[in-house]
């Protein structure tokens, strides 16, 4: 079988941080008296990510999910554990590694600030040794995918944020890298360009078959990309799955919300979320949802009834709420 | 070794491009350096003139010369310093040199070494403002003048190395740029930036020769303005030479370990 392109076993990252109290009396006291903390960014975590996948990277600030983005694009070294990537040790920082994987951290910039992001592009060509034809036809593609025909052409700096991390990302790519890193890409975009730049990894990933690891705060990045997630928390993993196992696992319950001639004022059928005269929205344990149907059905004339999951955001604080010793 | 040169002419030709852009803000800064000589130039030719007309061996012409080729010289050895790298690493611009397949050295490298051509194009009208101000005495033949050209891109390869070496330290602690100032010192009193060492004490003078300082102001300066022989060139072009075979050697050697020891801030 095949070794996939990015595997993590027991990778652990611990920073030693200076530590003091505020006020003078401190300062100078830890002019002879330095404290440190050890902080466990990373604490032993193992996952894999198989070719042309897309997992989503999950965890609050602070929780590693940077920190391990860096280590497995080579900026970083593990203190230990061990970490394979395209059959590389990312710390390492081989060239042939390098030259086959991108990292992306949203709003940082890689392009010449003063020029046009095409001259930047050509710099691109001349750093990864891309043959011209790839380079041209790779070029042209993003350029019309990401309808960036005007842009690509004004000086960097006299783009919106929008404007930029879409070159931005279009100049990660032009080497066709095997293995994205993307870190919030997303971040600070409005919603159509959120959507653009989804729909563009999404088919950089169709075309190249690349895995892409991603980390955003924005869920409808991960519901639209990643059919697979890790959830990560205080440096632990504490889920690796399926998003849709994910919500059915720890979104304990269901949202019905009926529409009806007549909503009793009195019930018991589970906790409110809404109620008008004419609907009600509640959320019911998934074991009972279909005995409350039920009831609501035989209870009201309905006109209309929908059962949801809880929205992700509200399955994922409840990961994050979960005690560690159950991670 | 082909795709390195491919990607310096890449690298130099978008550094041109953006030093053309910012072409006022090169001039401000040529300008700064204009200060800074003419007035050594006006002090020690009062001196020379007090003395009968010269000073070290230097007389007032000669000075003046020397003076106006320190400026070029200057404008040649900016390099990437321990400020600049101190704000790279707390700003984690040096996040996206490191992601990718190529030596950050040769993207400041190649990125300051482009630059020059626009920065030796904005000095020629100073210059010839300088001569006829000041009428120099210099008349270099056609060897010492190629002689010259080698020497001033080689004063620029010892001291982007040097001070890319010192930058380094930032990898350690986040205030490299204190050794800068020791460096800054070391080098006005060492390298022939504040005076000609011959001008100075001898036992400078001889600390001078045997550190890099000297070989990335005096030397070029004196190539130009005749006051080497043939043989004294050739030996500071090897010794130029050498200096910037060792320095970026020793690049070579701390980069790992330096690496090893980034905390990546910044995003």
């Amino acid at each position: 079988m095949e070794r996939p392109p990015v595997v993590v076993e027991e990778l652990t990252k611990i920073f030693k941080v200076p530590v003091r109290e505020a006020g003078l009396r401190e300062s100078v006291k830890s002019l002879f008296k330095r404290e440190h903390k050890m902080v466990h960014a990373v604490a032993g975590i193992s996952f894999e990510v198989g070719a042309g996948e897309i997992v989503g990277f999950l965890g609050p600030n602070g929780a590693g999910k940077t920190t391990t983005l860096k280590m497995l694009s080579g900026l970083l070294h593990a203190e230990s554990g061990k970490a394979d990537v395209l059959g590389h040790t990312p710390w390492q920082r081989s060239k042939e590694l390098l030259s086959q994987i991108t990292l992306v951290l949203g709003q940082r910039q890689n392009l010449a600030w003063d020029l046009p992001a095409l001259d930047s592009f050509d710099l691109n060509k001349a750093i990864y040794q891309i043959p011209t034809a790839d380079f041209e036809r790779r070029r042209d593609r993003f350029v019309e995918i990401l309808d960036i025909g005007d842009i690509v052409t004004k000086p960097v700096r006299n783009l919106s944020l929008g404007e930029r991390m879409k070159v931005e990302i279009c100049a990660a790519l032009l080497h066709g890298p095997k293995v994205l890193f993307l870190d919030e890409p997303t971040i600070g975009l409005d919603v159509t360009m959120q959507r653009r730049l989804r729909e563009f990894v999404l088919d950089y990933n169709a075309v190249e078959h690349a895995s892409v690891l991603l980390t955003s705060h924005y869920m409808a990045d991960i519901t639209a990309l990643a059919e697979r997630v890790i959830v990560i928390h205080h440096g632990k993993i504490l889920y690796d799955g399926g998003l849709k196992v994910l919500a059915e696992e720890f979104g304990g319950e269901k949202t019905i919300t009926v529409h009806a001639e007549a909503v009793p004022a009195a019930h018991d059928y589970g906790g409110v979320i809404e109620q008008t005269a004419v609907k009600l929205s509640i959320r019911v344990p998934r074991s009972d949802v279909a005995s409350t149907t039920a009831r609501l059905l035989n209870d009201m004339n309905v006109l209309d009834l929908s059962i949801e999951d809880p929205p992700i955001e509200e399955v994922i604080e409840r990961v994050f709420a979960t005690p560690k010793d159950e991670a | 070794m082909l795709a390195l040169a491919r990607y310096y002419v890449a690298a130099g030709k978008l550094s041109i491009q953006g030093q053309i852009q910012y072409r006022a803000s090169t001039y401000f800064y040529l300008i700064g350096f204009l200060i800074e000589p003419v007035v050594y130039l006006v002090v020690w030719r009062t001196v020379a003139e007090s003395q009968g007309g010269s000073i070290g061996g230097y007389s007032a012409e000669a000075l003046t010369a020397y003076y106006i080729v320190w400026t070029l010289v200057r404008a040649m050895n900016v390099g990437f310093d321990p400020n600049a790298w101190g704000w790279r690493i707390q700003r984690g611009r040096l996040n996206e040199m490191l992601s990718r397949p190529i030596h950050p050295f040769h993207r400041d490298f190649a990125w300051f070494g482009g630059g020059k051509f626009v920065w030796i194009l904005l000095w020629l009208p100073m210059a010839a403002g300088l001569w006829i101000a000041f009428r120099p005495q210099i008349s270099p033949t056609l060897v010492e003048g190629t002689a010259f050209f080698v020497a001033i891109w080689l004063a620029f390869a010892v001291r982007f190395a040097l001070l890319w070496a010192l930058g380094m330290i930032t990898f350690w602690t986040t205030r490299g740029s204190a050794i800068f100032e020791i460096f800054i010192a070391a080098e006005l009193l060492l390298s022939g930036r504040l005076v000609p060492l011959e001008l100075m004490p001898e036992w400078t003078q001889i600390i001078g020769a045997w550190l890099p300082f000297k070989w990335t102001f005096q030397f070029p300066i004196e190539v130009v303005i005749g006051r080497l022989t043939s043989g004294e060139v050739l030996a500071g072009l090897a010794i130029q030479t050498t200096w910037a075979a060792a320095l970026i050697a020793l690049i070579w050697v701390i980069w790992k370990p330096a690496v090893s020891k980034y905390t990546a801030v910044g995003g």
